[in-house]
């Protein structure tokens, strides 16, 4: 069984980032990178059920420019067998990105694909759903507990209510959210091993057509400054003038 | 044609859409999904094939709707914006992006637009055109079970009111009492941080920030929470934030309008005292 998990490269969720000064999107200046956190918790679960079952392979796709080959060699190091990355220096949408997972999907006729619910810099929560479209396979989104039992998926997920368990027959799409487990660190060994497995690039099966286009980036506007009261008393004459407390 | 379809997944996403609707400055019907608990695999081709007519799809924000709309835009190769909170036009939308510390800009190039919108941001109004109910085949996927809150307090995301804590409050047990108790008292709903989320202190969909619910409350009341990035970006729309936390420091004061040092064991049932409960 092969478990592909496509891990996507983004400014680190930790620091602080800013629009750049013309509006034209975020400011990456001597910012670090990461895998996107949630993808990150994707591949940690993969990895899990491929240590209790020697049967599974699991495989890592990044679509983006070569930098990308650095979150791909810690996608190897936190024990992923092979990876893909899908070279390009264009920017694809959520719907591009669908159509290039799909291929890889195809060619290395994959069995359960397993990627974060979203990517901290965009916070899109898209693209899993639309390859599981264009695949025409079930998902489970927001996983909080992934199964395997022969060729079927027991996944428990997060609902806005509080929980449901599906179903899935094989092939499937899941997403990871936040309480699937918690990734583990990498050692040195790991790294070191990472150097040698297969890390394959290919090229893009169709060009990037963007149906969206960004116009400006800017910062949130701030909160008007609030202050400090004294006592509950002050506090309730204040809630009672703003009308929010009877 | 230009029109949009309402994709209703509670009974108040209808008088939500009349908000975008007018923002967008087109009719709307809406597609009535509230109380199916079809798999997306099922309900994604059912609202696909009810396009028909249509240029823009859209539902209010949740864990639900990401899960329909998302497939709904892989089958009909729609343009998608996520957790919209402001339209410039028809084409060109606003929305929250990198834990809500930015606000993206951007414009559709194609058809159908499916969104994902945030209600907060639209309080306009237009009559509903049509309302038809979505019948949606058996998926591949099998809902084989849930777990789901029952009643009892507002939903988070609709609620007027909304107390929430933090790792402070201990245990599930202190948290029912200290944080649900002035929930109810107020006619609220209860809210979460992910660190009390984390530490089993309240359950997980009771989480407020951009990784769990968004709120926009006419008060929030925030007991025993430093205000993590990830959590005001959760709660920024709400219309008067209150902060009780007994560190002078705490970085939620910066974006609380009103703020109580103050130890939260003491000041809650001050406040409930305060106003005669």
């Amino acid at each position: 069984m092969i478990i592909l998990v496509p891990v996507k490269r983004v400014v680190d969720p930790y620091a602080r980032v800013k629009p750049l000064a013309d509006g034209s999107g975020i400011d990456t200046s001597g910012v670090k990178f990461e895998i996107n956190p949630f993808d990150e918790i994707a591949l940690e679960e993969a990895v899990r059920h491929k240590e209790r079952d020697p049967n599974i392979t699991v495989l890592a796709v990044s679509i983006g420019a070569s930098e990308c080959e650095e979150q791909l060699r810690k996608a190897l190091a936190m024990g992923a067998d092979r990876a893909i990355l899908v070279e390009t220096a264009e920017v694809y949408d959520s719907l591009g990105v669908a159509v290039e997972l799909k291929a890889v999907a195809q060619a290395e006729n994959v069995d359960v694909i397993l990627m974060g619910k979203q990517a901290t810099d965009d916070d899109n929560n898209q693209a899993a759903q639309m390859l599981a479209a264009k695949l025409g396979w079930p998902q489970a989104t927001f996983a909080a507990k992934v199964e395997f039992a022969g060729r079927t998926a027991k996944v428990t997920r997060e609902t806005d209510a509080g929980e449901e368990t599906l179903e899935l027959d094989l092939p499937a799409v899941i997403t990871a959210d936040l309480r699937l487990n918690e990734p583990r660190y990498i050692a040195l060994p790991g790294i070191i091993k990472a150097r040698s497995k297969p890390l394959d690039r290919r090229a893009p099966s169709a060009p990037a057509q963007s149906k969206i286009r960004r116009l400006k980036v800017e910062a949130t506007p701030p909160r008007a400054a609030g202050r400090k009261v004294g006592s509950i008393d002050e506090l309730v004459t204040e809630l009672k003038n703003k009308g929010v407390l009877a | 044609m230009s029109k949009l379809l309402v994709v209703a997944f509670n009974e108040s996403d209808v008088s939500a859409g009349a908000g975008l609707a007018a923002a967008l400055g087109l009719p709307y019907d809406v597609l009535d999904a509230v109380g199916s608990h079809a798999v997306a695999d099922a309900l994604a081709p059912a609202i696909a094939g009810a396009l028909g007519g249509y240029s823009h799809v859209a539902a209010v924000s949740s864990m639900r709707s990401k899960d329909v709309m998302a497939r709904v835009a892989g089958i009909v190769d729609g343009a998608m914006v996520t957790d919209v909170i402001a339209a410039q036009s028809a084409t060109v939308f606003q929305r929250p992006i990198v834990a809500g510390t930015m606000i993206e800009t951007v414009e559709v190039l194609g058809s159908p637009t499916v969104l994902t919108f945030r209600p907060a941001g639209f309080k306009g109004s237009a009559e509903v055109g049509s309302r038809t109910p979505v019948t949606a085949d058996a998926g591949q996927a099998r809902r084989v079970g849930a777990n789901e809150r029952q009643g009892g307090r507002p939903d988070l995301t609709q609620a007027k009111v909304v107390v929430s804590g933090g790792r402070p409050l201990k245990d599930a047990a202190t948290f029912e009492s200290v944080i649900g108790g002035l929930a109810d008292a107020l006619g609220g709903a209860a809210g979460a941080t992910r660190a009390a989320v984390d530490s089993g202190i309240a359950p997980n969909e009771l989480q407020v920030g951009q990784t769990g619910k968004i709120v926009a409350p006419d008060l929030y009341i925030a007991a025993g929470i430093s205000g993590s990035t990830q959590h005001m970006a959760g709660i920024k729309d709400s219309k008067v934030i209150v902060a009780i936390n007994k560190d002078p420091d705490a970085p939620i004061f910066e974006f609380a309008d009103y703020g109580l040092v103050a130890d939260l064991y003491e000041a809650i049932p001050a406040l409930l005292a305060a106003i005669g409960k």
